[in-house]
């Protein structure tokens, strides 16, 4: 059995109802379940870009990519492993202000991709960002001083090969 | 005065003129070139079918007795012309009851520009009466899908639907139309879609590697062929046939690729797959290239995957690049239009002799005659087979028919024994494999070619699932021949219960109606055939009428189809017994 590795995978799209179905059916079709998923616009305007993260054997989501590219209003569609990658997650933690001037937690601020970006009477919000394991860590710090809420957002990646997406319409129109 | 004509013209197309969105999706159809349609009305396409009545004189539409049967007889028309299968439903049921021809007519490869009525776009996600989400339920069995909520869109968007569906690998596409839409007015203009930025219907075709491709060809000792559909949709059929001659290979066909050569050209040794012959299954485990054309190494081909031509070099030519190295690892993959990239490889090929090679197919091909072929055709068994019905109709037809086979061991003796001399003339349900698509797909196919003959083979199975289109039959006075086999079981099921469930025919046994009243309920001469002496004639006097007609053959009841590569088993595998 060839083994699971976490791929990137950067879709371009037109920005159209109905194509995020069209491309988790892809998945959906192939049981992959999609670990996590970002859509916004691209650089290219009137042009947008979902980025999943999955874990799956290569030479599956090389299909999948096929597949994906095939859709009439997908433009391009890549797979990145890892290290061809920059990226990034974000995570908000909510916390009691309670535990506001506790010093083990501004402790934990220390990680430098971390702040407080709200205070209320009864709350404050913490910011963190970085890699999946940062965050990962961050949470585990965290964690004891109970919270209230949690959330993280999706990948968002930068390749480092080139996408060529600008030129590949230019050569169409 | 061309110049003035052409300005005229131009003049005409871009006028501008009020009307209503309903009117606005025949006036496409019709700049599109269609004449006929089939459907269903309901209440949220009533506007369309207000159009339709008005319009009648330009364009044809055929009212099937269940949505289904309209998708399927699209079909049919779509395969024996190669053009888009139109069809109109209306929403919720009607839209749900389209389902699975539109999965059919996916993975089959089929044209399709369905439309559909929706609820008023205020209704939108109210659960409102006869509301269904048919976007979000036929996105992944469409290569298209939109939904229309404003008159204004609907001249691009069905322009885009037309050079989607008929465009590189063909397929079915959706179009739901609000109700106010179809309502609703504007100024109407009407240009066809040329391209979408988004997606290239025909790859660019890479010279080198046709001229890798050829190398290989040129230096092969047991070089083997596979052509699939692609050959016909591609409309290479007489490329291909060039192709093959010049090279002397031998070459067989997916189910789906029938036609596309002569059954009797003396290099087409066949069919390959599960039930398809013997030679070209086992050869193909012993070949050193395999050129596979137009196909997609479907499971019920290659069998397992893991024993499949291991031996061989792999050349690859297809349009979709996502059906490269899917089943079957490819050496060289030529990704482009067929008919374009076996033009191209000619120029590279040399001509070729492989004699001895040929006669290894041949030799096999006597071992399946002996074990198999003979008693289907020359049985000595009291029971009629299926083979010798077939066998029967291609003496009274020359091969000059289209068949039209449902799913099911019928379908497997159609697709064995039909003989065809012309491409176009196989229509048969195969990757989705649908009983019931027979009996509305060769409505569709005779219109789409009513010069031709067109025999309807179906199970007494598949038959009951769609046998309310005798009903169109009726209204239509549409000439099909139906030929019912009547072995009184779900016969495949059967025949798999036999082979690997110790007999234990769960649920196959078929009590029936009487077939012969049924259709004369319908006003179509009907006959019934049990006796072996009285087949040939009936079938003479079946296919020597003008008008529709119905016969019903009494088969032996637990016949088997043979060969068979038993699922997960290698194509060297296949059994004769």
């Amino acid at each position: 059995m060839e083994e699971n590795k976490n791929f990137t995978v950067s879709v371009y799209t037109e920005n159209n109802i109905g194509i995020l179905n069209r491309i988790s059916a892809i998945f959906l079709k192939r049981h992959i379940n999609i670990e996590s998923m970002t859509v916004s616009k691209s650089e290219i305007e009137h042009v947008h870009r979902f980025t999943f993260v999955v874990e799956v054997p290569e030479t599956l989501i090389r299909k999948v990519v096929g597949q994906l590219e095939k859709q009439i209003e997908v433009i391009r569609a890549f797979y990145h492993t890892e290290d061809e990658i920059i990226y990034h997650e974000t995570a908000l933690f909510k916390i009691a202000s309670t535990h506001l001037y506790d010093e083990k937690i501004q402790d934990k601020l220390k990680f430098r991709r971390a702040h407080i970006i709200a205070i209320t009477e009864r709350y404050f919000v913490i910011e963190a960002s970085g890699l999946k394991e940062d965050i990962n860590r961050m949470y585990e710090k965290l964690k004891p001083f109970g919270l209230l809420q949690f959330v993280r957002s999706g990948r968002i990646a930068i390749t480092r090969p080139k996408m060529a997406i600008s030129e590949l319409l230019a050569e169409i129109n | 005065m061309e110049t003035l004509k052409k300005e005229v013209r131009e003049e005409n197309i871009e006028k501008k003129i009020k009307i209503s969105g309903a009117e606005a999706v025949i006036k496409c159809l019709l700049e599109e070139g269609v004449d006929l349609a089939y459907g269903y009305p309901g209440g949220a396409i009533m506007p369309v079918y207000d159009e339709i009545y008005k319009y009648k004189d330009k364009l044809h539409h055929v009212l099937t007795r269940h949505e289904q049967g309209a998708v399927h007889a699209a079909q049919g028309f779509a395969r024996v012309t190669g053009k888009p299968g139109i069809v109109f439903a209306t929403s919720g049921p009607g839209a749900t009851n389209l389902v699975t021809g539109i999965a059919d007519a996916q993975i089959d490869s089929t044209p399709l520009v369905c439309i559909t009525g929706q609820v008023g776009s205020h209704l939108l996600g109210s659960d409102a009466f006869q509301e269904t989400d048919i976007v979000g339920i036929s996105t992944p069995v469409t290569k298209w899908n939109y939904q229309i909520t404003k008159a204004n869109e609907i001249p691009e968007v069905i322009a885009k639907a037309f050079y989607i569906a008929k465009s590189g690998r063909p397929g079915p596409v959706l179009i739901d139309i609000t109700k106010d839409a179809q309502f609703e007015e504007f100024d109407f203009s009407y240009k066809k879609c040329e391209k979408i930025r988004s997606y290239k219907a025909v790859p660019k075709l890479n010279i080198d590697k046709v001229k890798e491709a050829a190398e290989l060809i040129n230096n092969a000792k047991k070089p083997f062929i596979v052509w699939g559909q692609g050959v016909i949709i591609g409309g290479a059929e007489e490329e291909f046939k060039k192709f093959i001659e010049k090279t002397d290979i031998p070459s067989a066909s997916t189910a789906l690729g029938l036609s596309a050569l002569a059954t009797k050209h003396p290099l087409n040794v066949g069919m390959v797959g599960m039930h398809g012959n013997y030679a070209p299954n086992v050869l193909t485990n012993q070949c050193d290239v395999l050129i596979a054309i137009g196909m997609r190494f479907d499971d019920r081909v290659t069998g397992n995957l893991e024993t499949y031509a291991k031996q061989a070099k792999v050349i690859h030519f297809d349009i979709d690049p996502a059906e490269i190295d899917k089943n079957v690892k490819t050496d060289i993959a030529v990704i482009a239009d067929v008919k374009e990239s076996l033009v191209e490889v000619m120029k590279y090929i040399d001509n070729n002799e492989h004699k001895e090679w040929m006669q290894e197919f041949h030799k096999l091909y006597e071992i399946e005659r002996k074990a198999v072929i003979n008693d289907q055709l020359n049985p000595t068994k009291v029971g009629l087979t299926m083979g010798e019905v077939l066998n029967g109709i291609n003496n009274e037809t020359k091969g000059d028919a289209i068949i039209v086979s449902d799913v099911g061991q019928h379908q497997m003796f159609a697709c064995r024994y039909a003989d065809f001399i012309k491409t176009r003339s196989s229509v048969t349900s195969g990757g989705l494999g649908t009983m019931g698509f027979a009996l509305p797909a060769s409505i569709g196919a005779k219109m789409g070619a009513p010069d031709r003959e067109v025999v309807a083979i179906i199970g007494d199975g598949g038959y009951q699932m769609t046998c309310n289109e005798l009903g169109t039959v009726l209204q239509t006075k549409v000439p099909v021949k139906i030929v019912v086999l009547n072995n009184s079981y779900l016969g495949m099921v059967r025949q798999w219960q036999e082979l690997f469930f110790d007999k234990r025919y769960a649920s196959t046994e078929m009590i029936s109606p009487n077939f012969v009243k049924l259709a004369e309920a319908y006003d179509i001469e009907a006959v019934r055939v049990s006796k072996r002496e009285d087949l040939a004639k009936a079938i003479k006097t079946m296919i020597a009428s003008k008008k529709s007609y119905f016969m019903e053959v009494v088969i032996e009841q637990e016949d088997n189809v043979f060969p068979m590569i038993p699922t997960g088993a290698s194509v060297s595998d296949i059994r004769l017994s």
